[in-house]
């Protein structure tokens, strides 16, 4: 992890008419590093995200991604990023190696660049047999693991994973985050959301929203240390506790 | 008389090309007033089995009854007295909370007043809102209507399929209370949820993956069964810390958990002094630790 | 059991019943934009089919090939030109601008008089006159030709004046009900047919596939209420739209378009409800079938507003169909009704000339009705 920002936020607003879903934050994340996302339903954490992926313009604000400014060059963040969610998954119709070869399409790579990343994929994965079963026959973590890989397709350097390990089960998700390591170790940075505190330990830096805004930033020690915690859940149980939004 | 029996139910589904195994020999009984609870992954069948025991499905293999009336036979009488909050709360989008509530409630034949008791602790907290239109509220608000709805009738069996997920943290923690408070009012209540931590508020559960389950005990008697000695290790660089762990030969397994990672080793007399000896790290920290849900539901996932 | 609590039991089942069928109307009443549709649609339909749509046609563009350019020619040219039917465009000088103004799409008719049209006439006792017509459009073309037929013959009439023929046959035209020959006395049968058609079947089939696929049909039926109660309780608030729609329709199309109802106004409106019934319990078929709401919309468009449209009658005569086609119709109910409605509205006629179709309507009710209540699911699969 270096000290090179990759995601540099100021002041990034999004307003729904009246209503501002993202208030003013303010927040930096550092190349290789993973960068956990939290908030409460409703705290405007998928608002945020898609903004910062191209997805959504902002209001107002500052904010730099992969190098490119968010307002002038969003199509060339997007080259650079790779995506993936919970709700997003691959085509559930279409074979593994027929997602890929899509998928790897799209991301513009050649042929033999396919080629070779399929091989790799499906060996890391260890799906090598499994390479024409539809999507749809596999249990769902291995979907999930799935997506992730292919996410990664192009090398892009930042990935942004939406609740990945939703209902999964416990095995699958700890083998999910192994990947998200070998991923960071490689220098890919990493912004994740999820709702199990016990994964936002596992992360370098942790920010909480709450009502739009950045309530807590820090890594999970200094943010435990600051709210007298014991574990990261008990952090966010404080924090969302005084939220407005949520009780509405 | 148990308020929920399952005898030995499979489901199989035919999807294109494929078919999928629900349940595979499932079994397992519910007291009256208990607190129960269906813990495991999406996929592992507990739709499947909660739609059986609501009569909305019908079993491929074996029975269940439900306050005695069998589920396929009787599933005209089941269908009078139970109460039923299927995932994503089904409720009327396009109309007011007081609209939806008056509905479910001519639905069984009774009125808001006459069960009103029942309802009120959990009601209350969103009458406020009750001219606003189901679609406009928040999850955790329609968490709650939807369980005033299922409640509204005074059933003798609650059934409760994934009524925290996608629902945020706070919430979680309260509906887990009103449903403490729920119990105190002599309804069976069967839930069902993938988060692990919630199994240790209910009275009993059933761990269950890929149709099948695992093990069926109080949570204490679960952890209590798990049987192993488990440590807890803790360093500056954990993702160094477990890629040398799973390096070493005396280790079994070895599953991050927050902050800590949880160690097994293959002899359970094994002494942790030689293993702290071959790692030589920042603040290094070992402790025995008593096993969660979460690390007996990983170990029984291996076995089977 | 006490006579009091048996009526209780009966009270509350009722008033179950009555909540759902509240319900239904909430959702009805509440999307706007449908509503919109569905009560502005069949106003929008009978306005433009009898004011904007018609099969006349009027002020058609002809031109004219005088090669002879005498008096009988130029008289018969100014009664083309008087009638309502024909615009003339331009006078052509030469067979090459005849095809070129054909090519263009100038003219959809020529009239060519050849050279010395009177005096041949007159010598001879007769004279051709060429018709052209741009078949492109075979309908327009035969239209044109007749009117330019008739109005020809017309001035023969006129002309026996000038000449005694021995042995004539007058054909004397009288068009029976419509002697104005208006289209919308055609139109407004087929649109009351297409609108309910719309709204029971395709209305009804995706209010139940919705709740099926909010989820909340699951929950209706881990109930008490008897799922027969639940589709009829849906089916209430379509009776109640299409019978306003009908009432509308009705006025207008007597109010407005002067399309009179000869026949009993009783009759009429009764079997307007049945033909209503009979798609609603269509819909219900429908929904019995589709697995989502675009399915039902598909089916309900393509499966039967289509052949509605196609088969039914009032846009193409059924009689002109291959014999296969023939066939189809007679399971189409709104052919059935498309004769009913005409005759009683149009023609005058009373029950005893349409109770044959009508027992063929009320035993597809039946038909449609039976086989949804055996196939309606009381579980989920």
């Amino acid at each position: 992890m270096t000290t090179d920002k990759v995601i540099s936020v100021r002041d990034l607003t999004k307003q729904f008419g009246a209503f501002t879903a993202v208030d003013h934050i303010t927040f930096d994340v550092l190349k290789g590093e993973i960068f956990g996302f939290l908030g409460a339903n409703g705290a405007g954490k998928t608002t945020a995200m898609r903004m910062l992926c191209g997805l959504s313009f902002p209001t107002s604000g500052q904010a730099t991604v992969a190098g490119f400014d968010l307002f002038r060059d969003p199509e060339k963040i997007k080259k650079r990023i790779g995506y993936m969610s919970q709700k997003f998954s691959l085509y559930e119709d279409l074979q593994i190696r027929e997602n890929i070869r899509f998928y790897g399409g799209i991301y513009g790579l050649t042929d033999q660049q396919i080629k070779t990343k399929m091989e790799f994929l499906l060996h890391q994965l260890k799906l090598e047999d499994k390479a024409t079963t539809l999507v749809r026959s596999l249990p769902l973590g291995w979907k999930q693991k799935l997506s992730f890989s292919v996410a990664m397709l192009h090398e892009p350097q930042i990935i942004f994973l939406d609740e990945p390990t939703g209902g999964v089960d416990p095995i699958t998700r700890r083998e999910f985050w192994n990947l998200i390591y070998q991923a960071a170790a490689n220098g890919t940075t990493v912004f994740v959301t999820t709702h199990y505190m016990d994964e936002a330990e596992y992360c370098n830096r942790v920010s909480i929203m709450v009502d739009g805004r950045i309530d807590a930033l820090g890594s999970p020690d200094e943010l435990k240390k600051k709210f007298n915690a014991t574990d990261m859940g008990q952090v966010f149980l404080q924090l969302a506790r005084k939220a407005v939004r949520s009780a509405d | 008389m148990p308020a929920v029996v399952v005898n030995h139910i499979a489901k199989t589904f035919k999807a294109e090309k494929a078919t999928v195994t629900a349940l595979n020999d499932v079994s397992f009984e519910a007291e009256q007033g208990e607190l129960f609870g269906i813990i495991g992954p999406d996929g592992a069948g507990k739709t499947t089995l909660f739609r059986i025991l609501t009569t909305l499905m019908i079993a491929d293999k074996g029975n269940a009854t439900v306050d005695g009336f069998d589920v396929v036979k009787d599933f005209k009488e089941i269908r009078k007295r139970v109460g039923y909050m299927p995932g994503k709360f089904s409720l009327y989008q396009d109309l007011t909370v007081s609209e939806n509530l008056a509905f479910f409630a001519t639905l069984f034949n009774t009125s808001i007043e006459e069960n009103y008791d029942l309802v009120k602790g959990i009601y209350s907290q969103i009458e406020k809102f009750k001219d606003r239109k189901a679609g406009a509220l928040s999850g955790g608000m329609k968490q709650k209507l939807a369980l005033s709805c299922a409640l509204i009738h005074k059933p003798s069996v609650l059934f409760l399929d994934e009524p925290t997920t996608g629902v945020d943290a706070v919430s979680r923690k309260e509906f887990w209370e009103l449903l403490r408070d729920l119990q105190k009012q002599k309804i069976t209540i069967i839930v069902s949820t993938p988060y692990m931590d919630e199994a240790g508020l209910c009275d009993r559960v059933a761990l269950i993956q890929e149709g099948k389950i695992l093990d069926i005990d109080s949570p204490t008697g679960i952890t209590k069964k798990f049987g192993k000695p488990l440590w807890a290790f803790k360093a500056d660089n954990m993702y160094q810390l477990m890629t040398d762990l799973l390096a070493m030969p005396e280790v079994l397994s070895v599953y991050s958990f927050g902050s800590e990672h949880h160690v097994m080793f293959h002899d359970p007399n094994q002494s942790t002094d030689p293993i702290t000896k071959k790692l030589a790290y920042q603040n290094l920290s070992v402790r025995r630790i008593e096993p969660t849900i979460e690390d007996c539901f990983m170990d029984l996932m291996k076995s089977k | 059991m006490p006579p009091v609590q048996q009526k209780t039991r009966q009270q509350t089942k009722m008033k179950q019943f009555i909540y759902f069928i509240r319900k239904e109307f909430f959702h009805l009443w509440r999307d706007k934009r449908t509503l919109f549709i569905l009560f502005g649609m069949p106003l929008m339909q009978i306005l433009i089919f009898g004011f904007a749509l018609t099969n006349e046609v009027k002020n058609a563009k002809i031109g004219i090939l005088d090669n002879s350019k005498d008096e009988m020619t130029t008289e018969i040219i100014n009664e083309l030109e008087a009638s309502r039917y024909f615009d003339i465009e331009e006078n052509i000088h030469s067979n090459a601008d005849l095809e070129k103004a054909f090519q263009s799409g100038r003219i959809k008719m020529a009239v060519v008089f050849p050279d010395r049209f009177q005096d041949e006439l007159m010598h001879t006792n007769k004279a051709p006159i060429q018709l052209i017509g741009d078949a492109t459009d075979p309908n327009v073309a035969n239209t044109l030709i007749n009117y330019a037929s008739a109005i020809i013959l017309d001035y023969q009439e006129h002309m026996k004046g000038f000449q005694q023929y021995p042995y004539t046959i007058n054909s004397e035209v009288r068009m029976l009900y419509n002697p104005q020959m208006k289209g919308s006395y055609n139109f407004v049968p087929g649109v009351m047919a297409m609108v309910l058609m719309l709204v029971c079947a395709m209305m009804t089939s995706i209010s139940i596939v919705r709740e099926k696929e909010m989820g909340t049909m699951e929950v209706i039926l881990v109930s008490p209420i008897v799922p027969i109660r639940v589709v009829i309780a849906k089916m209430v608030p379509y009776f109640l739209l299409s019978s306003v729609n009908i009432a509308s329709i009705l006025l207008l199309s007597v109010f407005v378009l002067e399309v009179p109802i000869q026949g009993n106004l009783v009759l009429l409106v009764s079997e307007c409800l049945l033909f209503t019934v009979t798609v609603l319990a269509l819909g219900l078929l429908i929904s019995s079938v589709a697995g989502s709401q675009q399915v039902a919309m598909l089916i309900s468009l393509m499966g039967l507003f289509l052949p509605t449209v196609m088969l039914s009658g009032f846009m193409f005569p059924v009689e002109n169909m291959p014999i296969p086609l023939q066939v189809i119709s007679n399971i189409v109910p709104a052919k059935w009704f498309y004769y009913i409605v005409k005759n009683i509205m149009i023609k005058g006629l009373g029950f005893t000339y349409v109770w044959k179709e009508t027992l063929i309507l009320l035993g597809m009710t039946v038909f449609f009705m039976v086989v949804s209540v055996k196939r309606f699911k009381t579980r989920l699969e």
